[in-house]
């Protein structure tokens, strides 16, 4: 192998570049992830709880989404059931946005801070806030 | 094989080169478009498919037309072919190629162009389209290639390829056939809706794309060592003229249907395309234009003196690729668009960020195609050394 | 669900549907007097049963639509319930409900020496939500699908932007997002999202307002001139119509079964009908 110095030279470098964000992160110091959750509607709540569990939500809330799209546009099935006595809808302009009316918190510092680019806001509107 | 694509004289280098100069400049006119929508374009709501979708459907056809050397050979013992149905499969890889980029610079969702296999829909021929086009872009690239190689290393291809070659065929009709019924199937749009479309599509295909082969192969005898042969070429030739008779006849059922019958919906595209309408008249001169090298071209190709002749040869077959090219890859499209459902005329101009992103993939499909015949005939020159 | 919703609606003691249709008229006649905030006070939470049906069609009474203000009122109502932007060309624009005359509305019944009346009329066009529509079948995606009620929906979420709906639609119904439509937005209504650039739109009966229990916007606004029901219900207010007056609809011979049907003379039968 006439070349084999040459591959060598070549796979440190590819090495050197793949492993270059991973070696930067756990270099960087920590972003503070401290966020402000609560919103007015929030707070006026008695009880302070998300239609669906926390965890889930936090966790799955974007397999919940995708399935509210399919199943309100496509199935007709808008209904997410009663809670409380009160009827919510399966939608992130109307029901999400109602209580987490806060946005630029709420989803995009996270949405920011994991590097995921949603497309979700090209249609769909946010509330207004008043920005700081 | 395929450092012989990697190593070549100045010239090749200095058309290569050219080539991707002009494929940055089309990307870069793609990356605006992307950002700014295809409102860039002079696509309209009215004339909602343009340039891009007309390229698509011409080169679906110079894809096809491979067929017509890979049938004679491989089907009928057409010894003549064997020197160029490689140079007809290397063909169809770019043509197919370059559709495939214009359906996906003509959509206004790119990046979610795998929902056609996600949610896949048989009862669109958009669905078919997308598996006739990307199989038989798989088979000529499988057939080529290793029949190519085993020409290199001098044995006999595998196997697998003969029952491949014979598939190939009936796909090559499939494609263009499916590509006709994209339009013919529509009842919003009385120019397309024909059942001869197809049909049509097929002919001017198998003039238009071996006549592309036939000025292919008159360049290659010149620049290069590698003579596909007199003989092949003249077997072109007469496909070509009949393919050409046959398509004029087929434009001709379609005037006598729609001007006999005087049937509004039936003639106002016609009466766009040709004389204008309601004082629209941005086609006329390219369709005339059209016609009159269509006629020529028979001529041309008829005529024993001006069939011989090298010269006049070449411009009867730049003449049959140009017409064509104007009455399917422009006026076919377009036309259908005019007058729109509700009898209004919108007309439609290709805008310049358009144009360049169309010599952007016409780039690329060159850039392919002149690897592949580089790779062909440089491994031609050495068996026969 | 919509079981529970209906028990709960009784249990409530909320009334019909009828009753509930004040408070979305008062929001179509009063864009933008609202704040963000204020209209998402009852925000995913809801007060009345849905409207459903077996068919949705409409009737457009062309007697009710003299004016041309008697028609805008219509499609501004559509505009802004839709945020459907107006575009700075005439070939952006998106329309779900626009008006044409005789001649571009019906071209294959158009001919000289048509009534005074007939010449003079605008007539309001909007996608005809067919029973046998040609969109839905050249659809790659199934972006453009039919509804068990008959509504001929668009999912923006899936529509890949290839036009071919486009090409297929007989009626000029189709809108496709050149530029993005933010951009040509002034009154945005909060309620409804956007479209994004680079996907097809078109008129879908007001589907989530039907769920909200209110009848398709334009229709809420026309005076009675747009009447909006049931097909297969043959007591319903458009069978009722339908029995009595001579009605059209827009270039039958196409095969696609469309179902906005155009009253023009205004005639009632005089011999009587014969009910089913």
């Amino acid at each position: 192998m006439p070349d084999k110095g040459k591959i060598i030279y070549l796979l440190v470098i590819f090495i050197a570049i793949a492993a270059f964000p991973f070696i930067y992160n756990s270099l960087a110091t920590p972003v503070d992830m401290k966020i402000k959750l609560n919103t007015p509607v929030i707070d006026s709540m008695k009880v302070k709880q998300c239609i669906v569990p926390k965890e889930e939500m936090r966790r799955g809330h974007m397999k919940i989404l995708n399935r509210w799209r399919d199943e309100v546009v496509r199935e007709s099935s808008r209904d997410f059931g009663m809670i409380d006595g009160v009827m919510y809808e399966k939608s992130l302009q109307r029901t999400c946005m109602h209580c987490h009316s806060n946005k630029s918190e709420f989803c995009d510092r996270c949405h920011a801070y994991a590097s995921v680019d949603i497309y979700c806001w090209d249609c769909h509107l946010a509330p207004k806030e008043n920005k700081p | 094989m395929i450092e012989k694509a990697l190593s070549g004289s100045k010239f090749y280098w200095a058309w290569m080169s050219f080539l991707l100069v002009v494929i940055l400049v089309g990307v870069s006119a793609y990356v605006r478009q992307f950002h700014y929508g295809l409102g860039i374009t002079g696509m309209s709501r009215d004339v909602s498919w343009g340039f891009y979708i007309s390229q698509f459907t011409f080169f679906v056809g110079v894809a096809a037309s491979a067929v017509m050397v890979v049938m004679p050979y491989y089907l009928h013992d057409f010894k003549r072919f064997g020197r160029i149905t490689i140079l007809g499969e290397f063909l169809a890889i770019p043509a197919v190629v370059m559709c495939m980029l214009f359906i996906s610079v003509d959509m206004g969702q790119p990046t979610r162009i795998l929902n056609v296999i996600l949610y896949s829909t048989p009862n669109s021929i958009m669905f078919w389209d997308m598996v006739a086009l990307s199989g038989y872009l798989m088979i000529n690239v499988l057939v080529g290639w290793t029949t190519l190689s085993a020409q290199h290393r001098l044995i006999q291809p595998p196997k697998w390829v003969k029952p491949l070659t014979y598939l190939s065929i009936p796909w090559a009709f499939s494609i263009h056939t499916v590509t006709a019924f994209l339009y013919s199937g529509l009842p919003a749009r009385h120019f397309w809706l024909s059942a001869i479309m197809a049909a049509r599509f097929l002919s001017s295909a198998f003039a238009s794309g071996p006549a592309f082969l036939i000025i292919l192969c008159l360049v290659i005898k010149r620049i290069t060592k590698f003579n596909p042969g007199d003989r092949a070429i003249n077997s072109l030739v007469t496909i070509v003229t009949y393919a050409l008779i046959v398509n004029i006849f087929f434009v001709g059922l379609e005037l006598f249907t729609a001007l006999y019958s005087q049937v509004p919906g039936h003639m106002q595209t016609f009466q766009y395309l040709y004389f204008g309408l309601e004082g629209h008249g941005k086609m006329i001169h390219l369709m005339w234009f059209s016609t009159f090298l269509a006629l020529m071209a028979v001529i041309l190709l008829i005529v024993p003196a001006t069939r011989a002749n090298q010269i006049t040869l070449l411009i009867a077959c730049a003449s049959v690729h140009v017409s064509l090219w104007v009455d399917k890859g422009f006026g076919f499209v377009i036309g259908g668009f005019v007058p729109n459902p509700l009898e209004k005329v919108t007309e439609y101009w290709p805008t310049l960020n358009e144009l360049l992103v169309t010599t952007g993939i016409w780039s690329i499909g060159l850039l392919i195609l002149t690897a592949l015949y580089k790779i062909a005939i440089s491994v031609k020159i050495e068996i026969e050394a | 669900m919509t079981i529970d919703r209906r028990q709960f609606l009784k249990a409530a003691g909320v009334a019909g549907i009828l009753g509930l249709l004040s408070s979305p008229l008062f929001k179509v006649f009063a864009p933008g007097e609202l704040e963000a905030s204020e209209e998402l006070k009852e925000g995913g939470t809801l007060s009345a049963l849905p409207l459903s049906a077996q068919r949705w069609s409409m009737v457009v009474d062309m007697k009710a639509f003299p004016s041309v203000e008697s028609y805008n009122k219509c499609i501004d109502a559509c505009n802004y319930t839709h945020n459907i932007p107006k575009m700075d060309t005439e070939n952006h624009e998106i329309k779900w409900i626009w008006p044409e005359k005789y001649e571009h509305a019906f071209p294959d019944s158009y001919d000289t020496y048509l009534s005074e009346n007939i010449e003079a009329m605008t007539f309001l066009v909007l996608c005809n939500h067919c029973d046998n529509p040609p969109c839905v079948r050249v659809c790659p995606t199934k972006a453009t699908f039919k509804r068990s009620d008959g509504i001929v929906a668009m999912d923006y979420h899936r529509c890949i932007g290839c036009r071919f709906c486009m090409a297929a639609c007989p009626y000029g119904a189709r809108s496709f997002n050149w530029r993005d439509p933010r951009l040509f937005l002034k009154n945005i209504n909060p309620l409804y999202p956007t479209r994004t650039k680079g996907v097809v739109e078109k008129c879908n009966f007001c589907a989530d307002r039907l769920y909200r229990g209110e009848q398709p916007a334009c229709v809420e606004v026309s005076g009675g001139g747009l009447v909006f029901g049931d097909l297969k219900d043959k007591n319903s207010n458009v069978r009722n119509i339908l029995r009595s007056k001579f009605a059209i609809t827009r270039k039958p011979d196409r095969g696609t079964l469309p179902r906005v049907y155009y009253i023009i003379g205004g005639h009632t039968s005089t011999t009587g009908c014969v009910p089913e």
